[in-house]
């Protein structure tokens, strides 16, 4: 194989002769690293530039995958460098996931993470309608002013802090008003009859029914109004040809809605719940830990929550075994994340030649 | 036939209207009844008299708090952190995706791969915490004693961010960028004259989202300053909403009986949330723009 590189074929004389050009390849080929370097250092402005950007995410992105190792070693409160302690295994896992006998972590392991799927999931199932309802009814209005004044309301909560948001949901609902025993909201809520008096003064964010369904609604409140950015600049770059010829045929409102909009915005929606599902597995931890208390633990702990209260961030003290437990919860939600984000990402290439990333 | 199609387009019209309009009524209630209950008497505040428009109308509580050192102590912090907090995840990421966007850089898609891996996984928080732990120390044995570097360094830098950047730099036409090297402009002259002016709206948008997420941070940098003089004004808001849920300290936040703790906490939310009111309505036209641009590629 090697010799027909080199010979080709001359018609004229009709022998073989010797590439000439196979020559220059060669060469090209025995210097390619230095090619490459050529390179490098002919744009080597733009190799300058990137670094600082690429040193950040070493540090603090990469490194940290590092001590991730954490979570097949055992915890010692002497050796700080996880390379140096003593190595176990999958004993970690094990324990989180089956369970063990010195140990009740697991059930506490396996409710972390039921819930952090099922916030994102039950996110997913009211979260992503919600922004593609109000895109259709914004285009619905014609007036310019009233759909400026409508939009800037509806954008407005994205912008307000996870600390902003919460401190309001416990106001309002449970703190504020204690001659009442009871936020402005669940007085609302229980005037409409939707609670009954002695749940509101309860409060509801001290009982763990309660929880999801603030959860959504907050989540909610913040994001339907700014998500519906995308499904509406898709509405709107329908061109109005469509709808007339849809009218010509008869086509009440429904029918143009079934048969002109939802086709013409389907890729858009197609994408954004691809990106959804992508991050079923990746919950804020922020606004859980703001809102829930050891009485909610039993609905409002995620993975992350978990490691961090046996994990020893921050204030928590983790005890024994905790760091292994919070680094391998994490490891084992992360992975199974990433996983949904690449076969999120490989569906959405098959099926829309659209890829994420 | 006519008519009828008349007929449930209203119909539609009329829900469109009316279900919108309430979705921004929710949406703006709770800071209506912020501002309200901010400047409403003790009573009226402790009572839930308060639904809508503000009753026995007094301005002690925002004056105790403008009297309050670590009020402005902690927006002094969270100024500071935000200013320099953007600049440079702006200046990282403005270098960075400009040279991601060229398509003649070695290793590009190695490149790529090293951002988009970090949205696909993260080590978590107990790995990160870790991390953070030994950038302090680092940082302390190099002299940087003051925590809030750390969070101006080590926080922030979303990947996301950067590709919108890059994809909106590799918008640009080539032909602009030859035109000005034929005239002698080097890399840093196109950057900053031709690939800047032409993404000036994803630019303003990306900017809104990194100072947004320094001036709402909060989980890092509570975690991470120890010192309370160092905290910036989340972390203050919600510390004062911890000591007003503790009945046995909340005595110490009112002197008298003018106004209701509640409208203490209330007076700090309006105060954490004007600049960015300010600021929103000259940069919302550039972000439903940005986000449109860059979304999906």
């Amino acid at each position: 194989m090697q010799v027909s590189d080199y010979l080709i074929f001359d018609k004229e004389s009709g022998t073989y002769i010797e590439d000439p050009e196979q020559a220059v390849r060669d060469d090209v080929e025995k210097h390619h690293w230095l090619n490459v370097l050529r390179t490098i250092l002919r744009d080597w402005r733009l190799y300058l530039m990137l670094i600082p950007m690429i040193l950040v995410f070493l540090f603090w992105r990469y490194f940290p995958m590092y001590d991730l190792l954490g979570c097949f070693k055992m915890p010692d409160p002497i050796e700080t460098n996880v390379w140096n302690q003593d190595y176990v295994g999958f004993a970690h896992f094990n324990t989180l996931i089956f369970g063990s006998d010195t140990s009740s972590i697991s059930p506490e392991f396996w409710r972390a993470f039921r819930n952090t799927f099922l916030l994102s999931f039950y996110g997913l199932l009211f979260g992503f309608p919600t922004p593609i309802i109000v895109a259709l009814f914004f285009n619905e209005i014609r007036s310019n002013i009233a759909r400026s004044v409508l939009q800037v309301a509806t954008y407005l909560p994205k912008f307000m802090s996870t600390v902003v948001m919460t401190s309001l949901i416990i106001m309002l609902v449970q703190q504020g008003g204690q001659m009442q025993g009871c936020g402005v909201i669940s007085q609302m809520l229980e005037f409409i009859g939707a609670i009954d008096h002695e749940t509101a003064v309860a409060g509801l964010l001290n009982q763990p029914q309660f929880f999801r369904a603030i959860y959504q609604i907050s989540g909610i409140w913040e994001g339907a109004g700014y998500d519906s950015i995308v499904f509406f600049a898709a509405i709107i770059a329908i061109s109005p040809t469509s709808y007339e010829a849809a009218q010509m045929d008869g086509a009440g409102k429904m029918a143009q809605m079934r048969y002109v909009v939802l086709p013409s915005i389907l890729s858009t929606i197609v994408i954004m719940l691809i990106t959804r599902i992508g991050s079923l597995l990746s919950i804020g931890y922020e606004k859980v830990i703001l809102l829930y208390k050891p009485d909610t633990y039993q609905t409002a702990e995620v993975v992350s929550t978990f490691a961090i209260r046996y994990g020893g961030v921050g204030e928590n003290r983790s005890s024994g075994l905790g760091k292994g437990w919070g680094s391998a919860a994490e490891m084992m939600n992360n992975v199974v994340g990433m996983l949904l984000v690449i076969g999120a990402n490989t569906i959405a290439r098959k099926a829309s030649d659209v890829s994420l990333y | 036939m006519k008519r009828k199609l008349e007929i449930s387009e209203l119909i539609f019209k009329i829900i469109s209207y009316t279900l919108l309009t309430m979705f921004a009524i929710c949406c703006l209630y709770p800071f209506i009844y912020t501002i309200s209950a901010s400047i409403s008497g003790y009573e009226a505040v402790i009572y839930n008299q308060v639904i809508l428009l503000p009753k026995d109308v007094q301005f002690k509580a925002f004056t105790s708090m403008f009297n309050d050192n670590m009020f402005w102590n902690s927006y002094t912090n969270t100024l500071f952190l935000t200013f320099y907090g953007t600049i440079w995840e702006l200046v990282l990421s403005i270098l960075g995706a400009y040279a991601l966007s060229k398509k003649r850089l070695m290793f590009r898609k190695g490149f790529n791969f090293f951002l988009v891996f970090t949205m696909w996984f993260s080590a978590g928080t107990v790995p990160q915490y870790l991390n953070y732990l030994d950038t302090q120390k680092v940082f302390n044995t190099i002299g940087i004693t003051d925590d809030k570097w750390l969070v101006v360094l080590a926080m922030g830098m979303a990947a996301m961010n950067i590709i919108l950047l890059r994809n909106a730099f590799e918008g640009v036409p080539s032909e602009i960028e030859e035109a000005a090297i034929v005239d002698g402009a080097t890399e840093m002259q196109v950057l900053w004259r031709v690939y800047i002016p032409m993404s000036k709206s994803i630019i303003a948008t990306v900017s809104l989202f990194f100072a947004l997420s320094r001036w709402n941070g909060y989980y890092w940098a509570k975690t991470m300053m120890e010192n309370s003089f160092e905290h910036p004004l989340m972390v203050y808001i919600r510390n004062t909403l911890e000591i007003y849920q503790d009945s046995e300290r909340s005595e110490g936040l009112i002197k008298d009986n003018a106004y209701a703790p509640d409208s203490m906490i209330y007076a700090m939310i309006i105060c954490s949330i004007i600049p960015i009111l300010i600021i929103y309505p000259f940069i919302q036209k550039y972000f439903a723009k940005g986000v449109n641009a860059g979304g999906v590629k």
